[in-house]
């Protein structure tokens, strides 16, 4: 089994809920989170004083996966959230020992 | 006796200018990082709470109610809690003259945002009204040392000061300016972008409502309908230049015009004519705006380069727009009769004179007295929050409250309706705050 997880821009949520499930995934797990890479932050001015905001909101997407599916749900996330500009953010893949579906009991590829 | 349209028209307006001290509550709350607006805006609420009740036991007594002592101040007990006063129609213009005092202190606690002491700052108000506003008013309006026939207006000639730009603007920045620099910078001042406002349509509700209410303070005292009438007019024209003079040195400065800019030139207009209203033409106050606007403007930017943390810019707007409404009347000044006038209207320089002279025994007499309660009260109980108690946020360490609640954090734990002991807060904010 894989954790993907992808910290996306937050307007590109839907886009990317959409595609995962029309490519067949069952469920997934959103957060907000904040942070920054190349584009770094914004700068606002108050009365002439500039303020650079550097952590930009972001939304962290994370799908439980089997190892057979995990290199396409990486290309679905990195085709629809792409837009070309500094700030899309990353996708990675990390290996997962254990799940198990609260409800049942059941564990492994089949609790996914 | 009847109730007359004069009698009317002071009491509206003196609940317009009531209405202002909450707006204030708005305009700086908004200013403020989200941790620390309710202390912000209870800062302004407890100084109406505070005045109101020392400006009835004895501020109005002080103020020019009570008996003269030596043109200083009014005998505090003359007029003690306003009770030789039942019966007159005195109550009306006693009532008006309170809602001055409070607004005026309430300016002040924007020099101190984030970080002052709710007890120091409520021990500040009643001493502060008593030792510097009162008095002050007195000289101005009770018929003491700055007055016609008082000790420096009759050797300088009577300042012009319709409604408060000595007593009111210049008094409040100047005290700003001496509490910021005893309580000192908040930390990370001038390099932590957390200190930008929290919420700018806070501040232009409360500018909103402040320009509202500012029609009853410029206008309340009005002696004639010619006179209300000119009060109006340069209540709305001196303002509306100057936002468009704050906007449009943003524009060219920082590149874009600000929402923040805009409120915050329109309460420079308002300081710049608040001491000017009965004196001016409509063109004359729609210049002063202008230029109001854009010192203003310029002048916020100076906290950073000489280091005094005026958190709010008080100092900036009221004290710089109070200097220019007031000496600019020197200048711009309406002849009376024929009579007098400033230096463009052929009255020489006696009217920039009693002007430069009333500003400089302002400045002078506020600064050395706040100095001296803000000092006290420093050097004894503390001013200042601690350092950690800043960090967490003074909302939750001087009120146990927090301004907003999504629900995102802190969403487990317990309720207590009615705790067994008193004082039990203490333990989850406020000395685990100080530990």
């Amino acid at each position: 089994m894989k954790l993907v997880t992808a910290i996306v821009r937050p307007d590109k949520l839907d886009a990317i809920r959409g595609a995962l499930e029309s490519y067949g995934v069952q469920g997934l797990t959103v957060s907000q989170a904040s942070g920054y890479g190349r584009q770094r932050g914004h700068t606002e001015v108050y009365r002439g004083a500039e303020y650079t905001v550097d952590l930009l909101p972001k939304a962290r997407v994370e799908v439980l996966v089997s190892d057979e599916w995990a290199g396409d749900i990486v290309d679905v996330l990195v085709a629809t959230a792409n837009t070309g500009r500094a700030g899309d953010g990353k996708v990675w893949v990390t290996a997962v020992e254990e799940a198990v579906r609260v409800r049942t009991g059941e564990r492994g590829d089949a609790a996914l | 006796m009847d109730l007359t349209a004069g009698h009317v028209w002071m009491m509206v307006t003196a609940a317009m200018v009531l209405l202002m001290t909450p707006a204030l509550a708005f305009f700086y709350g908004g200013m403020t990082r989200a941790k620390s607006v309710l202390n912000m805006m209870m800062m302004s609420f407890v100084a109406l709470g505070i005045t109101g009740v020392v400006w009835i036991l004895w501020g109005h007594s002080m103020a020019g109610g009570g008996d003269s002592i030596g043109g200083l101040f009014g005998n505090p007990f003359t007029q003690f809690g306003m009770e030789a006063m039942l019966d007159t129609e005195d109550l009306i213009g006693a009532g008006f003259g309170a809602t001055f005092a409070i607004i005026t202190v309430a300016l002040i606690s924007g020099a101190i945002a984030d970080r002052a002491k709710f007890g120091a700052w409520s021990i500040f108000v009643p001493v502060w009204v008593t030792l510097v506003y009162a008095p002050l008013a007195f000289w101005v309006w009770g018929g003491g040392l700055l007055s016609a026939d008082g000790a420096i207006g009759s050797w300088a000639g009577e300042a012009i000061d319709f409604a408060g730009g000595t007593v009111v603007h210049i008094n409040a920045g100047v005290a700003a300016l001496v509490l910021a620099l005893i309580i000192g910078q908040r930390k990370g001042f001038g390099r932590d972008p957390g200190q930008r406002p929290h919420n700018i349509p806070f501040v232009m509700l409360g500018a909103a409502l402040l320009w509202f209410g500012w029609f009853g303070f410029n206008g309340g005292a009005a002696g004639s309908a010619e006179e209300a009438g000119l009060i109006w007019v340069n209540t709305l024209a001196a303002p509306s230049a100057a936002m468009l003079g704050w906007v449009v040195t943003e524009r060219i400065r920082d590149g874009r015009p600000t929402s923040l800019g805009a409120a915050s030139g329109v309460v420079a207009g308002l300081v710049a004519i608040t001491p000017a209203c009965a004196n001016v033409s409509p063109i004359g106050a729609i210049g002063l705006g202008i230029v109001s606007g854009i010192l203003s403007a310029l002048a916020v930017g100076l906290k950073y380069k000489w280091g005094y943390d005026d958190s709010l810019d008080v100092v900036g707007v009221h004290l710089v727009s109070g200097l220019v409404g007031t000496l600019a009347l020197g200048f711009i000044a309406l002849p009376v009769e024929g009579e007098g006038g400033g230096l463009f209207y052929g009255g020489g320089f006696a009217q920039l004179g009693a002007q430069t002279v009333a500003a400089v025994v302002s400045m002078a007499f506020t600064a050395v007295m706040t100095l001296i309660i803000g000092l006290a009260i420093h050097k004894s109980i503390g001013f200042r929050v601690t350092e950690e108690s800043e960090s967490t946020g003074v909302d939750l360490t001087e009120h146990a409250e927090t301004a907003y609640e999504f629900g995102g954090l802190g969403t487990s734990g317990t309720f207590v309706p009615h705790p067994a002991t008193s004082g039990h807060l203490k333990t989850h904010t406020k000395e685990g705050a100080n530990a």
